[in-house]
């Protein structure tokens, strides 16, 4: 019996680099840690070892993601739906099947310990970020962020990724991105129609407001 | 017959009630007619002014304040704040915008100058009491609150502040939903699938049962056993393709043409949902006495089925 599983790990071994492997055989960790060899750098030298960003450098947490807005973000670098000087390269040098692969791994990552409590102490509820988040501005047509993002940002399936705990730096970026149209990959024009609206004060209050806002329990995404 | 406050349920699950610290009401902008403009408004000849609510923060910190705020939760969060009247997941504020403040999304402050009113669908006059006591039986498929109930009284409170300086008995600009002409063609269900493929599966999921979060509608289910019921406003498709083309997509108002907004109310409206609460037994004779209107497909067949037969949809 051993030795049998023996001769067939042999066999597995020697096959290895005969066949092309199916998606699942992608060791998208070893991805994540080291790049694909082919031009795709390390995922943790920005989104950290544990998948929680840096929010210094106002890169974003990718753990506990949902993975088909994952998926789809890296297909948008790749192609070049979605612009970015880092991204771009990186996507494009990863197979379709390894994009699927590091898409499913990262939304299946434990929410990191280090986002539970935010580094920020969370701004006053009758502040400007608090009110553009959860009532909006219906003089200026915007509805409150988390009537699509989820109660607090925590995010709504494919379409509407989570806002809370993301760096306060990515969220300004991503709403500037879509106001200038250098992003422009949202469905239905949503975010580049919503931007549009909003003044650089008001940018800035709201992504400070979810920068702060607490994740679920970690262990739980 | 006039469509004020219609009723029942589409997007947008809530709006979270953080906890919300009112300013005093002397430094908050006030309602912004004066005198003499509302006696203009109650002459004939002139179209009444635009109304503009008072600000939220302009509800004032004492135990009124307190009840109007309590409305305000109730309305943005039926489920959380007045759960043992509602039977599915729906908000007041998923028909009525930004917490019932936006024009053109059937506002509280212009449906509360409106009652009593008599109403056909119950053949007497029905203060506004009685009027939200039918939301929640058929909108939110749930059962009607006593009118002295804490959630009644809130609700009425938070209605009654919003429309202070409102005329009485004008029907304002801005108020109910704005209807929408006739579309070139019929209201068609393929034409509607596709309108709803392309527009409305983004949040309502292609089975149109909303999206959910932490057992909380985010987006609201359209049809289904936790949508409204076959008794609700929004079942009927001038009502449904007026609301849609108003509000719909959510923050994207007034895209959608007349045709795309009746071929997708119609789409709805063509799903099956929980019973009319007023069911007499038989689907025929149900439609003969409260659906007998080519705005309402209940006791009809659509692609073979006929919608209401019990047993479907619950």
């Amino acid at each position: 019996m051993r030795a049998l599983s023996r001769r067939l790990l042999a066999l597995a071994v020697v096959a290895m680099p005969a066949v092309p492997w199916p998606a699942q055989a992608i060791d998208a960790a070893a991805i994540a840690r080291q790049g694909n060899g082919k031009g795709a750098a390390p995922c943790i030298a920005c989104h950290g070892v544990d998948g929680a960003g840096q929010a210094q450098a106002g890169n974003p947490r990718l753990a506990g993601l949902d993975a088909a807005y994952l998926q789809k973000q890296l297909d948008d670098f790749a192609s070049g739906a979605r612009a970015s000087a880092v991204m771009r390269p990186t996507a494009g040098a990863l197979s379709a099947d390894e994009r699927h692969a590091l898409a499913v791994y990262y939304s299946r990552l434990p929410l990191p310990r280090s986002l539970a409590r935010p580094a920020a102490p969370v701004p006053p509820a009758d502040g400007l970020g608090a009110r553009l988040a959860t009532r909006g501005d219906w003089d200026r047509d915007v509805p409150g962020c988390v009537q699509c993002h989820g109660p607090g940002g925590v995010g709504v399936g494919a379409h509407f990724p989570p806002l809370a705990g993301q760096p306060a730096a990515y969220i300004a970026a991503q709403l500037r991105a879509w106001q200038q149209g250098t992003r422009h990959n949202d469905p239905l024009q949503l975010m580049q129609h919503l931007s549009a609206a909003l003044n650089a004060q008001d940018i800035q209050a709201v992504s400070v407001w979810f920068a702060a806002q607490p994740l679920p329990a970690a262990g739980t995404p | 017959m006039k469509h004020v406050l219609p009723i029942a349920g589409m997007l947008l699950g809530l709006a979270v009630l953080a906890a919300c610290t009112p300013q005093p009401t002397a430094t908050a902008p006030a309602a912004t007619m004066a005198p003499s403009k509302i006696a203009t408004a109650s002459t004939a000849t002139t179209a009444p002014p635009r109304f503009t609510p008072p600000a939220e923060t302009a509800i004032p910190a004492d135990p009124l304040g307190e009840v109007i705020r309590a409305g305000r939760a109730i309305f943005t969060d039926t489920p959380g704040h007045a759960g043992a009247y509602v039977g599915n997941g729906l908000s007041c504020s998923n028909c009525h915008l930004d917490a019932g403040r936006r024009a053109d999304s059937a506002p509280l402050w212009g449906a509360w100058g409106m009652y009593p009113q008599y109403r056909k669908k119950n053949g007497h006059v029905n203060s506004f009491g009685e009027r939200l006591q039918g939301c929640f039986e058929y909108s939110m498929n749930g059962k009607a609150p006593p009118l002295d109930s804490p959630e009644i009284v809130a609700l009425e409170t938070y209605a009654w502040w919003m429309a202070q300086g409102a005329p009485v008995g004008v029907k304002l600009p801005g108020a109910g939903y704005p209807k929408v002409g006739k579309p070139p063609q019929p209201p068609d269900y393929a034409r509607g699938a596709a309108v709803y493929a392309r527009n409305c599966a983004l949040c309502h999921g292609a089975n149109g049962q909303g999206q959910q979060v932490a057992g909380r509608d985010v987006f609201p289910p359209l049809w289904g056993p936790q949508s409204f019921n076959w008794g609700a406003g929004m079942h009927q498709l001038d009502n449904a393709a007026a609301f849609i083309q108003a509000n719909m997509p959510f923050s994207r108002g007034g895209t959608l043409d007349a045709q795309d907004a009746w071929d997708v109310a119609m789409f709805m409206d063509a799903h099956e949902r929980p019973q009319d609460p007023r069911y007499t037994g038989n689907v025929e004779e149900t439609r003969k006495r409260f659906h007998d209107t080519p705005m309402s497909l209940y006791g009809t067949e659509i692609n073979g089925h006929m919608l209401g037969e019990p047993g479907r949809g619950r």
